[in-house]
């Protein structure tokens, strides 16, 4: 315990980059359809308390913080995940609600439902045979 | 309890990189021979491996696949773990980004040369597979003591 917090205060780390932190970009994949839009992105060892989704008019924000169940004293050998912190956001356009989205989460992977505005979804035209 | 897992990964996978991205600077590429089973840099699924005196814990990253469809298997000291992981696909949809890994995987680790393949424990939360395999005593350190 003490001994992984000194490593991690080490002066050298800290003037190197201060204030940052390395952060994954969840992989996500997007699709439209008639009623909106659905984002879902891979975001493994992150449960529902240490996740956080914020949605202003504009932009969509997703973040949370892996936890890894480890050991005292565990010493790293090989790692391909360097970090436990997930962020990334997106633009979001005017036609979406974005105070209806519908988010789940399971097995790591979140699901965000983002709804169209009811009046913007794309109406079927029917033609009329005289 | 963040901060304690937050400074830890810092601590050792941040230097871990610095001094991989050093290597690489130096020398243009890495310049050690890399692991026989490694695989390339964005292979699913993501693996990170540490050890104890007592233990070898070994994690991967298999976000919204059923544990219980995937293969695990030791021989000696090598890790495999095979799957498939399915993404149903909306086919009236528009898709705009496929990033997620979809298809079948396999992946194999070579833990250090003590551990013990008879006594592994297996347990997945939140889409992280933990492979927990104890280290035979011989490998413990023990206290030597002066007469």
């Amino acid at each position: 315990m003490t001994e992984t917090q000194d490593v991690a205060t080490r002066p050298t780390a800290e003037v190197r980059r201060p204030e940052r932190q390395v952060v994954l970009n969840p992989p996500v994949d997007i699709y439209e359809d008639a009623d909106g839009i659905t984002l879902i992105a891979d975001m493994p060892g992150v449960s529902k308390d240490r996740l956080n989704i914020e949605v202003d008019k504009h932009t969509l924000l997703i973040e949370g913080e892996a936890h890894l169940d480890m050991p005292e004293g565990i010493q790293a050998l090989y790692a391909d995940i360097r970090s436990t912190r997930y962020r990334r956001s997106f633009l979001l356009s005017p036609e979406l609600e974005p105070n209806n989205i519908d988010a789940s989460l399971k097995d790591g992977v979140l699901t965000l439902k983002i709804p169209k505005r009811a009046e913007l979804r794309p109406r079927k035209i029917e033609v009329r045979v005289d | 309890m963040f901060n304690r897992i937050t400074a830890f990964e810092s601590s050792l996978f941040d230097e871990f990189k610095r001094l991989e991205q050093e290597m690489d600077d130096l020398f243009g590429r890495w310049p050690w021979p890399i692991g026989i089973r490694s695989a390339a840099r964005g292979a699913f699924p993501p693996v990170n491996v540490g050890a104890t005196s007592d233990e070898v814990d070994a994690y991967l990253f298999v976000p919204g696949i059923d544990p219980k469809t995937l293969d695990i298997s030791i021989q000696q000291n090598v890790l495999s773990v095979s799957g498939e992981r399915k993404l149903p696909r909306d086919e009236k949809a528009n898709y705009y980004r496929q990033e997620r890994f979809t298809g079948t995987f396999r992946r194999a680790v070579t833990l250090p040369e003590d551990v013990d393949p008879d006594r592994v424990e297996a347990r997945c939360e939140n889409g992280i597979l933990h492979i927990k395999v104890q280290r035979r005593e011989a490998a413990k350190p023990r206290q030597i003591e002066v007469k």
